[in-house]
């Protein structure tokens, strides 16, 4: 789990260019990070190739916060 | 992809062209524009919107570019204003690559009879279709005798692929206006040509319904049993583009690992992408 925590929320400063400590699991993409939809879709892919795991449609309509990615992600890789 | 090296020289030296449709690193468009850059040619890029603009300007200027051209392919007075602006800044070009389209989301799954619609159809062929043909007739006003087109296809076009519906008739659409937009500029020595990709994780391809399954199976069923590597792609453009490419026109050039020769998967490798 801290592990996923840990690379989910490097890849989050990394690709929304936001400061580390905003990445907290309560903070939502769109209304705490400034991301917009392209930048969802964009980073559920990338947990996908990090991971190695597939996020179906249905699940990452539902990843909306930093929490939801680790918790999903964590479940998928056990 | 992003960590990979095109080949270097200068096949498109004194070259300058439009890449209409990057919309990210990950766009297969964006890797034409780099193996074009990488051989010297000067480009000039279009975006749709500020959220697409955000992501393509960063890239445009990593390959020395300045040229970023709003361009919406439905709204005339911004297809207008993009070749005025090209006009304007080179005067005259010397290819041009098309790698745009779209089709709503309902219209990319389930039964293809029961989810098209009429205005799903209509969208999709003028997004996916027409807006080559435009954006040909355009750019082959400005375009130097010699120049050439490059457009991205599908094999969805040529057969059924789940899920892909309206979109592979658009892109059987796109096919055919390829053909004829060649033999209408043949004369002045222009080519225009397709590209029939394999999958590639792009952001588009995002949006198509089993797009997992589609890069599975494509991987398991391909003579290469791999996945497309967007290089190919790349290599492919530059040669079409190039002066490598002189007297091929017409032509639907598939670069997709052999997926589209394959009549009968081997057993093997396609049981093992099966999902448990």
């Amino acid at each position: 789990m801290s592990d996923v925590l840990a690379r989910v929320t490097k890849m989050v400063v990394e690709h929304l260019d936001v400061e580390e400590d905003k990445v907290t699991g309560n903070a939502h993409f769109i209304d705490d990070l400034g991301a917009d939809s392209l930048d969802n879709v964009e980073l559920v892919m990338a947990f996908e190739e990090e991971f190695d795991i597939e996020i179906p449609d249905d699940a990452a309509e539902h990843i909306q916060t930093v929490g939801d990615a680790v918790k999903f992600i964590s479940e998928k890789v056990g | 992809m992003a960590e990979q090296n095109f080949p270097t020289g200068q096949l498109m030296a004194g070259k300058r062209g439009l890449i209409m449709g990057v919309a990210n690193k990950n766009s297969i468009a964006w890797a034409i524009a780099r193996q074009l850059a990488a051989q010297g040619a000067e480009l000039a890029f279009t975006y749709q919107g500020d959220a697409l603009l955000r992501r393509v300007k960063p890239l445009a200027e990593s390959v020395g570019s300045d040229i970023l051209c709003e361009c919406d392919v439905t709204n005339d007075a911004t297809m207008d204003s993009t070749f005025a602006t090209l006009k304007e800044k080179w005067g005259t070009i010397d290819f041009l690559v098309h790698a745009i389209a779209f089709a709503g989301k309902d219209q990319l799954a389930g039964s293809f009879i029961d989810n098209t619609t009429r205005e799903g159809f209509k969208s999709a062929l003028d997004i996916s279709a027409y807006s080559f043909v435009d954006a040909g007739r355009r750019a082959s006003e400005i375009m130097n005798d010699g120049g050439a087109m490059v457009t991205l296809t599908y094999l969805g076009s040529e057969r059924v692929i789940p899920n892909y519906n309206v979109m592979g008739v658009a892109k059987a659409a796109l096919e055919a206006s390829m053909r004829y937009m060649a033999a209408d500029l043949g004369p002045r020595q222009i080519r225009v040509n397709a590209i029939s990709a394999g999958p590639i994780k792009t952001l588009a391809a995002a949006g198509i319904g089993s797009g997992r399954h589609m890069f599975r199976f494509n991987k398991a069923a391909s003579a290469m049993q791999d996945n497309t590597d967007p290089m190919g792609v790349a290599g492919a453009a530059l040669y079409l583009l190039s002066d490598l490419g002189l007297s091929c026109t017409g032509e639907t050039h598939h670069v997709d690992g052999g997926f589209h020769a394959i009549g009968m998967p081997q057993e093997g490798p396609l049981r093992e992408s099966m999902p448990d």
